[in-house]
This record gives structure tokens, sequence and C-alpha cells, in this order.
């Protein structure tokens, strides 16, 4: 039976702890990829997917007749450069939340791999980091994607415009990080999901001045559109795109509203992460 | 909250070595070398104190066992040694260090089967080992070296491409105490190991974790099965509302708190208590129990005996050894699997 005998170091000698506390993050993230992998070809599926029926249905139909009312376009461009941030960044936020939240109840609740991640000297805050580095990653080849579809429909134009994707990128990590705090730190989170879901990121995509200006809308629903990061990423992308008219003072603003919540999002969900597994 | 998992490289894993060299060194000849010391230890969630300040020590290569009913307080026990939660008072220290201050550090060193598999179960058994390997900061030819011989220690290989939700109770509780020891760790810690499996599976499961024991790893065992304690543990604690009832090997508990032999008997539920009075007198003591009155006695065939011969006649008699469930009842009035 010498087979079943384990050859022994000892963790004493084998186990590096200052590089793990360097290095953990990584590894998460390296394990929550690889269990992306398994579905490699869904994810390349749906990235590709996604925008050819935004861009076939509401870019190209709508956008054309659209078009065909207002000669000079909205704001003051064709329909579909107008609407091409837009669509970008929603695409991206939307899927960096469902995959920094999805995760996060699994992790706690459902499967609880976090415990299990917790157990070696992994901390909390390393399980938060990793989670959504992951969730980035795979948000950042969506948007990759996402983007070289918008210039091949020929929604975007010039080689500035790449300067949308490290925007995009930054808005759905200030939201997503916060919404995986939020899941850390609520306890009845089945429902809470669908909830996010209906009533947070499907008001968040019609109310941000996606498909028009937020400007046209009532004052009291504009204040959905400032409260969302979509619509200051939205903002800036058209800026970046096409040189929408945005102030220095709103430029401003519009970073330091992301900035700001990517701050108290990481605050949170640290905290969170650390206080649950602790429970 | 966050403190005790943001303090690196405060207590290094340089000092920690020496450290535990020097006290390996200091004890070599004399006392055993304590991998976990703890003292006054307590735990109080809002009222209710789950751990009330208990004192012990585990020596490094013996096989522990926390012994008690469901919420005596074991789990939460575990939980501060593998420093995932924080205590509420006391001292404890594992491999000379402070949970509170050196988490990573110390769970560098241990090895955690948790009362409930939280594997991957999107994952095969392979890669389940692996990702568990790489969180220790392992190469990957040092984990891929390691599988195999996992993989032969838990009997998967022909399982290791297999996705964890296809494998049986028996199976995942094995992979998880095979992931535990990735790391080669100094004490490796089994919360309630074989709850929930079949005897089959339970006695692959005592054989694989005697062999480690066989080997030298620390082994820290929380159980409320008596059979398992007896099987595993060199030296129990038993524990009952959050406090240490008693504490020696399992044998040591048995001569101290019960006599050599049990006879059970059983006159029918109504004339059990009915009988007590006069079968008291026949042995040392007796606990009369909803179905059966058990006689504690060194000579239990002769209190049988005396038993008939005053015309009294049990429906059923059984003479048994004492085990560690006596040992419980006599400590606490309850029996442990209630």
């Amino acid at each position: 039976m010498a087979a079943t005998d384990l050859s022994r170091q000892g963790s004493l000698k084998i186990i590096d702890v200052p590089k793990i506390l360097r290095w953990g993050s990584i590894y998460i993230a390296q394990a929550r990829i690889r269990n992306m992998l398994q579905w490699k070809w869904s994810i390349i599926g749906e990235s590709f997917a996604t925008p050819m029926f935004y861009l076939l249905s509401i870019g190209i139909g709508i956008g054309k007749f659209v078009n065909s009312h207002q000669a000079a376009g909205v704001d003051g461009v064709k329909y579909l450069t107008f609407l091409a941030p837009a669509l970008l960044a929603a695409a991206c936020i939307q899927g960096a939340v469902g995959e920094a939240t999805f995760p996060v109840l699994e992790g706690f609740k459902w499967q609880k791999g976090f415990f299990a991640m917790n157990a070696t000297p992994i901390s909390g805050r390393q399980i938060a980091n990793g989670v959504l580095l992951a969730a980035m990653s795979r948000a950042a080849f969506g948007c990759v994607i996402y983007y070289a579809a918008l210039y091949i429909f020929g929604a975007l134009h010039g080689l500035h415009t790449l300067w949308l994707i490290p925007v995009t990128l930054f808005a759905a990590t200030s939201f997503a990080v916060l919404m995986m705090g939020v899941c850390a730190a609520i306890k009845n989170d089945d429902l809470f999901l669908n909830m996010v879901q209906r009533f947070l990121i499907v008001p968040l995509f019609l109310f941000s001045g996606t498909f028009y200006s937020l400007a046209s809308m009532p004052k009291f629903l504009q204040i959905i559109g400032w409260a969302s990061p979509l619509w200051h990423a939205t903002e800036v992308g058209r800026w970046i795109s096409y040189g929408h008219h945005v102030s220095a003072a709103a430029l401003a603003i519009h970073f330091s509203y992301m900035t700001i919540m990517a701050i108290i999002g990481f605050k949170f969900a640290h905290h969170h992460f650390t206080k649950r597994l602790a429970k | 909250m966050c403190a005790p998992y943001q303090t690196p490289a405060r207590v290094g894993d340089g000092p920690q070595r020496s450290r535990v060299a020097q006290m390996s060194a200091a004890n070599s000849q004399s006392t055993p070398e304590a991998l976990i010391l703890a003292k006054g230890l307590r735990k109080e969630y809002g009222d209710f104190t789950a751990v009330d300040g208990i004192d012990f020590r585990v020596n490094r290569g013996e096989s522990f066992g926390f012994l008690g009913p469901n919420g005596a307080g074991k789990s939460t026990t575990m939980r501060i040694i593998a420093a995932t939660l924080t205590r509420t008072s006391g001292e404890i220290t594992i491999l000379g260090k402070d949970p509170e201050v050196s988490g990573p550090e110390i769970r560098a060193h241990l090895g955690v089967v948790p009362q409930q598999d939280n594997l991957d179960n999107a994952l095969t058994v392979e890669d389940n080992l692996y990702v568990y390997g790489r969180y220790f900061g392992l190469s990957k030819k040092f984990i891929r070296n390691k599988i195999e011989d996992l993989l032969a220690f838990a009997q998967l290989e022909e399982k290791r491409g297999v996705k964890v939700e296809a494998l049986s109770g028996g199976m995942k509780r094995r992979l998880t105490i095979a992931r535990a020891l990735v790391s080669e760790p100094e004490i490796l810690m089994l919360d309630e190991p074989t709850t929930g499996l079949d005897p089959q599976a339970r006695h692959i499961l005592w054989d694989r974790l005697f062999r480690l024991k066989e080997q030298g790893v620390t082994l820290l065992i929380t159980t409320h099965y008596m059979d398992e304690a007896e099987q595993l543990c060199d030296r129990l604690m038993v524990m009952d509302k959050g406090k240490i009832m008693a504490e020696d090997s399992p044998a040591g508990l048995i001569k101290k708190y019960s006599t050599k032999e049990v006879l059970e008997v059983r006159f029918g539920a109504d004339r059990n208590a009915q009988y007590a009075d006069q079968l008291r007198g026949m042995c040392e003591r007796i606990e009369v129990l909803p179905d059966r009155v058990l006689m504690y006695s060194d000579d239990c065939e002769a209190v049988l005996h005396e038993v008939v011969s005053k015309g009294m006649h049990p429906t059923t008699s059984l003479v048994r050894r004492s085990s560690l469930e006596d040992v419980f009842l006599r400590l606490t009035g309850r029996s442990l699997v209630e």
C-alpha cells in the first residue's frame, strides 16, 4: 500500500506566506477564470451575438427610422453614432455586474466556495478583489468585441474612440464592485438579485440617456440618470466619440462620480466579505 | 474587523519558523511541543455563549478530539482555531501565533475539512485539488505531482476527470480531505468527518485518517460519534454547552467515569422506572432511560444473575463493555445522539 502513503515535507517548508499575501487576489481570479472557461463557447457566442442583435435591431432598424424623420440626426450625428457609446457602456456594465454578483451568492451561499478559499491563507479582501478581477476580465473581453462590432458597423470613427474601452471599463468596475459589496451584505439574496435586475439594471438602461438625450426627459426622471454610472459613462463616451458637448466641469463631475462610487464600492465589498466570512 | 487579515508580513514566515524550531528544540527532551494552546477561550453571540471559557492544549503528532452533542461548541472552537472566527475573549495560540493577528500565517499550515463539503461542483476532481493548491501559492509542478499522491490516497484515481457533482457522498468527503492535504498541513482539522456517510464509507475514511496519524500528522477532530472518537483519537475533550466536561484518552475517560461493563435491561416502558429502586442496590450505579435501564458494574454477568434470582425478569438483557456514550451520560445526564 505504499502508493497511499503521502510524501511529506510539511507546510512550514513549502508555503511562502508573504507570496500569498501579495498574489492571493490573482490566484482567486485565475480560479474564477478557469471556471468560466468551461463555458467559453457560450461566453464567446454571447459576446458576439449581443452587439449584433442590438446593432441590427435598434441601431439600424430604429436608426433608419429616426434618421429619416430628423435630417440633422441626433445631437448632430447619425442615430447609430449617438447610440454607440451608450450601447457599449450598457453592455459592459450589465456584463460586469452579472459576473460580479452571481458568483458572490454562489460563493457565500449556494456552494460556499468562499469559505473554502478563506480556509487557506487567502483573505476576504483578496477573494473580493479576485472575483472582481475575473469579472472585469470577462467584461473587458466582451467590451473589446462590442467595440469592434460598433466600429465595423460604422458607429464609431477614428482610433481616438479606443478611449471608450478604458472609460467604459472604469464605469463598469465602479458599479460592479459596489453591487458585489451589496450582494455580500444582503442575506436573503435569491430574490434580491432578481429585484436588482428588474428594478435597477433595466431602468438604468432605459433612463440613462441611452436612446435619447437625458435633457429631453422631465427633471424628476433625469435624477435616475444622474445617479446612474451608465449615464456618466455615456456622456464621457459621446464626448470621446464625436465631440458631444461636455464642459470641463461636467467632465470632472463624471469622473469624480465614478471614482467615488468605486472607492465606496471597494470599501463596502472588502468590509462585507471579511465580515460575512467571519460569521 | 478586517484587521486580522490585513497585516502583511508583520509576523513573517521566517521568525515563525525559527520560533517553532526553538519550541521543538526546547521540548524535544521533556514535554511534547504544543501546537495549539487555549486559555479561557470564549465566544459569545449576543446573549448566547457558544464557547464558555475553555482551556486546552494540543501537542504535535497527536490526534485530538472534541466529543459532544450538536451545539456543544465544537465547531465554533474549530473555527476559532482555523483563524476564520474571532473570539470574544481569552487567549489562544496556534503554532505560537494569535489567529487575530496572524490569520493567513496560521491558515497556511492548517488543512481544513469543514462539516459540509464545499468543493467546486463544476470542476473535476483533479481541478479541485489543483485550484486549492494554487490558493496556497504552490507551484504548478509541485501540485501536479502532489495530485497523483492525493488521488491514490483518496482512492479516486479513476475519478480524476469526473466532475464533483457526480461523486458519491463518501467520495466527496475523501476528496475534501485530500484537498486539505495538498499543502502538507501541520494540523489537519476535521469537523464531523463521517456524518452522513454509510458504514462502509466511514470505515474507508477512518482507515485513511489512521494512515495520516501514523505518518505523524496532527489531527483535530470533532465528532458526536463515540465509535469514531474511540477509533481515531489519542485524547478527547468532552464538551457540552460550551464547557469542557472531561479530558483524557478514550480508555482513560471510560476508566475514570464508568465501570468496566454495563448491563442493559428492558422491562417495558412503564416498568423500567418502577424497578429502578430495587436495581440500584445491585450495582455501582444505574441510569434509567425511557426504553431501558443501564446498570454499571465490573461484573455484569453476576448482576444479571442477581436480577433474575430476585424474581425480576427483563424482556431483554445485554452485557457489554462501557463506552464513551456511558461517559457522556454520566457527565451530562444526557445521551450524545439525541
